[in-house]
């Protein structure tokens, strides 16, 4: 199938107009009524593509709901739109690829999105030095030329940290300025300045551009049933040519491979998801279909639609602690559990790694996972939870072997760059003590 | 440490996590409802940041969020029966 969101093409404003015509005229939102695109996208199964897949016209309408109930809109129950193109996940790059091609699709999805819950701000967001702004500051200025846009749409930079791409956080720094998670409120009940705020993945806006120009039934003609549509994979480790493919969803994990070039040996594991997803053995998984649900009955999370092969190159023990302790510097600081278990749990891991490590610690390890989970202010500690508890399951033939202080990989040949997971600075301490780091 | 179904729940208990500073005073007043994980921080029934408390705990619950010195405890409604 050809890809539908336009990997291929070029970014240009005439381009864009071009090959998919300019957003139709969109039913906007009346009162307490969303404007009519929500009865297409929930006709459209459309679910969100920033990891957790949840269903589209659920958060357009929660968000309508939630600035309607104190009746009249205030000023201060206007909604926002806030696009996510943070890509924190570091093992994924689906959100440049797409803006570097397809900047205008994203744009219209933000557009149509913001006429859909009646909001009069709309922002995109990327991380600071992100790849992605020199497009996106010249789509904008064609849009602005052209006087395309409805809602003004601001671009803006939030710190890239791994947190600071979470809804709360990034509503934080949208209203305040600062990129840590907030609790208890969810950003449609009080987001941005305390406005609801509709909060979509960069690809989930391009989907919904899609659907407004060509509607519900057409664009859940293709995909898995539970999950229509097209997803944008990001494939790296053991195989021939690493990059991202736009595939229906419900893809067999092994095609998925194929168009990747296909291993280069035999695959010892996947991670699934990103560092905040999950890790699955190798065996019988090129047979899953990659869509949500499937991924999730075999064991692992389709989260950002990250797949990441493990060969028998790479000790999957030191892979997990190198991660592992990136995750715990990138923690927030906020949250006793978060800020102190999860470099206690990094720590364990990174112990196991070096065959430095025995059964009482593995046990304590577990115990530790288990206290970790649920008592955050936002998901990062059960992510992170989750990645190491997956992997020391899927890998636990490695863990043995550890125990007893050998490895299956020691001797080989070393890591290639290609084949390590990718792991950008780890920060040894929580945050710097004024919080800066998140301004 | 006492958890219950939510039929019986007489309300919930509700920890924001990231007002409490993890001096323990909850678990002071309500030794027997709120641990400490080995952090210093409190373990609530069921291990998330949200318990249904039974009526015969109800008291303790109380002591709990009244010692609290940065207001992260607080008691809500419970959620309605189903
Ligand atoms: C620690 C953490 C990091 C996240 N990073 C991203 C991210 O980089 N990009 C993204 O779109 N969503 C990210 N999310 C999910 C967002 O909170 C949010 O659910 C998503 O942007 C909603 O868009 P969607 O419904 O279109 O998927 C992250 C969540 C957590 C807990
Ligand atoms: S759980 Fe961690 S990352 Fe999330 S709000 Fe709390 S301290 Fe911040
Ligand atoms: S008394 Fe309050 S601040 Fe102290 S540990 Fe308990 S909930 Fe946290």
């Amino acid at each position: 199938m050809a890809g539908r969101l336009g990997l291929d093409t070029p970014s240009s404003l005439a381009a864009h107009r071009d090959q998919h015509g300019p957003l139709p005229t969109l039913p906007k939102r009346h009162g307490g009524s969303p404007g009519g695109l929500v009865d297409e996208v929930e006709r459209a199964g459309l679910r969100g593509r920033g990891g957790g897949w949840f269903p589209t016209h659920l958060k357009l309408r929660a968000v309508v709901k939630s600035s309607h109930e104190r009746g009249r809109l205030s000023r201060t129950r206007q909604p926002v739109v806030i696009g996510n193109a943070m890509e924190g996940e570091p093992a994924s790059s689906k959100d440049e690829v797409l803006l570097a091609a397809s900047p205008h699709l994203v744009l219209d999805g933000i557009q149509a999105a913001a006429q859909t819950v009646g909001a009069t701000d709309a922002f995109l967001a990327v991380h600071r030095g992100s790849p992605s702004i020199g497009v996106l500051e010249r789509a904008l200025y064609e849009r602005a030329a052209a006087r395309v846009d409805d809602v003004p749409i601001t671009l803006v930079t939030p710190p890239a940290r791994y947190v600071s791409s979470e809804e709360s956080a990034l509503s934080h720094w949208v209203g305040d300025g600062i990129g840590t998670p907030v609790y208890p409120d969810r950003p449609f009940q009080r987001g941005a300045a305390g406005r609801p705020t509709l909060v979509q993945n960069a690809e989930t806006l391009a989907h919904m551009a899609l659907i407004a120009r060509h509607g519900g039934s057409w664009y859940s003609t293709v995909g898995a049933a539970s999950a229509p549509g097209t997803t944008l994979v990001t494939v790296g480790g053991g195989v021939a040519r690493p990059g991202i493919v736009e595939v229906p969803t419900g893809t067999s994990v092994a095609d998925i491979l194929a168009l990747c070039g296909g291993p280069t040996g035999p695959i010892r594991g996947y991670l699934t998801g990103g560092y905040g997803g999950g890790w699955v053995a190798g065996s019988g998984f090129d047979a899953v279909a990659w869509d949500p649900d499937s991924v999730r009955n075999a064991g692992g999370v389709i989260g950002a639609s990250i797949l990441w092969a493990v060969d028998e190159t790479t000790c999957p023990l030191e892979e997990m602690a190198r991660v592992a302790a990136w995750m715990a510097g990138e923690s927030a600081g906020q949250c006793g559990p978060c800020m102190f278990g999860l470099p206690t749990v990094a720590d364990d891991v990174r112990a196991l790694a070096l065959r430095q490590f025995d059964e009482p610690g593995m046990k304590q390890l577990r115990t530790r996972l288990g206290l970790i989970t649920g008592r955050g202010g936002c998901k990062h500690p059960d992510g992170t939870a989750r990645f190491v508890s997956t992997g020391l399951a899927a890998f636990d033939d490695e863990v043995a072997l550890h125990l007893d202080g050998r490895c299956s990989v020691v001797g080989r040949r070393p890591v290639t760059d290609a084949h390590a997971l990718p792991v950008p600075p780890v920060r040894l301490t929580a945050m710097d003590p004024d919080g800066r780091d998140f301004e | 440490m006492t958890s219950t179904t939510t039929q019986q729940a007489a309300a919930v208990l509700a920890l924001d996590p990231i007002r409490c500073d993890g001096r323990g005073l909850c678990h002071d007043a309500a030794p027997h409802l709120i641990e400490l994980d080995e952090w210093g921080y409190p373990v609530l029934p069921g291990g998330t940041v949200r318990a249904n408390i039974a009526k015969s705990d109800l008291a303790a619950a109380r002591d709990a969020t009244h010692a609290c010195p940065v207001l992260a405890l607080h008691l809500e409604k419970p959620p309605p029966p189903r």
